[in-house]
């Protein structure tokens, strides 16, 4: 997620060196040329299907055989050589204990393990939110990232790095872009709490039927909306606006960030800094003008409904309205919600 | 000023000004099992690995000598019994690639998720416990403790550079969340209880 966030593997790429994702889900992802799509499960968004597709065009696999264990061992078959052949293993880290100097990987697949201990040399970059004071700390957070991530109670493998290996190399490094300033962020400071659990993502109503890679970001659901714009406000100044701010996602947050409050935050400060796009500041000034007067505001529904359910198909799909873009617009009631009432309830109490 | 000194710099101009005192974390074992290796069995077994029942009589290793009677490589790192893959010969990790079974003892284990902790000092090559096809982990019943709070009071903790949780083989659910055991690590974990022999103690 790290070096995703910082453009590593492009820059790799540039400068001659190939980088091979080890995990399923970020290799099936890197395969078919595409981002990770969930914090935890990166090709959560594929069927077997999918998968089979993919693995026949880059692996050989048969593409007819879309049965998962045939997929894993596949990949596990073909991942191996690359790591027993490779200069280099590089590993994030889920937490680093200040006390020791140690960093602490968690996978279920072995694959980090495999990265870290073949290979000669081992390179680990860590985000500095992730270091936490002592170890008796750190089995708070142990305990809490599996049991928060997918309902187990640990993850598979949890290992413990705090020096190199007979004959080897470890090297460290530490990487802030961003975090150090967002730690001064009165109002969003608390989102470095975030283990990467994902649990904000499976709860969102949002992210359940969008899926991560419509964020167009690294990090997607809920906890993506709040950290993606200290990235980059004005790419990501649209992202804070795509939730229902139904409060989910604070409600299962185990390390108990107010992200919805945070969403809203977000809204008011992009706006105040003019990252987001004209198109927009116009259209919510009309509405803020709009909705602060109802006998206008039930005007110009009425209007629009008799607008929709009369004018030619090329006007209402004319290539400002993006609503129209992908899908069917819905068919405009026959009246409004306002006028019904006053008909079948009006005046009663 | 290098990058380093930007960061520390950066981190202390915007440290937020919150008056709470580093809270003690307290060990959370009140409700300790009456019997540690039962409850080390259980959440084994909830988990997805295997526990070797010792024989009542005989032989106690008798069940390990079973499950790689027809292996062709086997990486034994403990004294009880021989493989055929000295580790001490090994001179890169890649020559454990193709090793069908690793033996090695744990430094401890943990009753309340069912691991067991293999250090740098245990495995001798750290990646016999990857490479290798499946893994038997020998576990003295007296090395088990209650949970991971206590185990983080554990030595090794500040004296190896390799220590490292296992919890059953390892498992990947990334396509259409099918658990799968055997993902890029061992294909299985077994553990046989056995107390350490005299004098290899190694902490």
């Amino acid at each position: 997620m790290l070096t995703e966030e910082c453009g590593f593997r492009h820059y790799m790429a540039s400068v001659g060196i190939e980088v091979i994702e080890t995990d399923l889900g970020e290799r099936i992802q890197q395969l078919d040329n595409e981002d990770s799509s969930h914090v935890v499960v990166p090709a959560v968004h594929k069927l077997r299907t999918d998968v089979a597709e993919v693995f026949a065009k880059t692996i050989g696999t048969d593409s007819a055989n879309s049965d998962v264990h045939y997929l894993a061992e596949a990949q596990r078959e073909a991942t191996r050589p690359l790591i027993l052949a490779a200069d280099a293993g590089m590993t994030g880290c889920n937490f680093a204990v200040a006390e020791t100097g140690t960093f602490v990987v968690c996978t279920n697949e072995g694959n980090a393990d495999l990265s870290a201990n073949v290979p000669k040399l081992h390179i680990a970059s860590i985000g500095i939110e992730k270091i936490i004071p002592r170890l008796e700390h750190l089995a708070v957070f142990v305990r809490l990232l599996s049991r928060s991530a997918l309902g187990s109670p640990v993850t598979q493998y949890t290992s413990h790095f705090r020096g190199p290996r007979v004959g080897g190399e470890t090297h460290i490094v530490l990487v802030d872009n961003g975090r150090s300033e967002r730690l001064g962020m009165e109002e969003f400071w608390t989102s470095l709490k975030c283990i990467r659990c994902g649990a904000c993502m499976n709860t969102c109503p949002v992210y359940r039927r969008s899926g991560g890679l419509s964020y167009g970001a690294t990090y997607s659901g809920p906890i993506g909306l709040i950290i993606d714009p200290t990235f980059n406000q004005r790419k990501y100044s649209n992202l804070p606006f795509a939730s229902t701010l139904n409060g989910s996602c604070s409600n299962v947050c185990r390390v108990k960030i107010n992200i919805h409050e945070q969403i809203y935050a977000w809204r008011r400060v992009l706006v105040e800094r003019h990252a987001t796009p004209l198109a927009k500041r116009i259209e919510m000034k009309a509405a803020g003008e709009l909705l602060s007067r109802p006998a206008a505001y039930r005007a110009a529904i009425a209007a629009a409904d008799m607008a929709l359910a009369h004018l030619p198909r090329f006007i209402i799909y004319n290539g400002l309205n993006a609503w129209g873009r992908h899908r069917e617009v819905p068919h405009p009631p026959k009246q409004t919600f306002h006028s019904w009432y006053q008909v079948n309830r009006g005046g009663k109490q | 000023m290098s990058s380093r000194d930007d960061i520390l710099a950066s981190v202390r101009a915007n440290l937020p000004r919150a008056d709470r005192p580093l809270p003690a974390v307290p060990l959370f074992g009140n409700t300790t099992p009456p019997s540690l290796l039962a409850a080390f069995k259980d959440s084994l077994h909830r988990m997805g690995g295997m526990f070797l029942d010792p024989p009542t009589s005989g032989d106690p290793l008798a069940s390990v000598r079973a499950k790689i009677a027809s292996a062709k490589v086997v990486c034994s790192t403990v004294p009880e019994i021989a493989g055929n893959r000295d580790i001490t010969g090994v001179a890169a990790p890649h020559d454990l690639a193709d090793v069908d079974f690793g033996i090695v003892r744990a430094s401890f284990g943990v009753a309340e998720t069912g691991s067991v902790l293999l250090s740098d000092v245990d495995l001798h090559v750290n990646a016999v416990a990857y490479l290798a096809q499946h893994l038997i982990v020998l576990l003295d019943p007296e090395d088990i403790v209650v949970n991971l709070h206590h185990a983080y009071r554990r030595p090794e903790f500040r004296d190896r550079h390799y220590a490292s949780f296992h919890t059953v083989p390892s498992a990947t659910a990334d396509i259409e969340g099918v658990l799968i055991h055997g993902a890029q690590g061992v294909r299985s974990l077994s553990v046989l209880p056995i107390a350490r022999e005299l004098g290899s103690t190694t902490h």
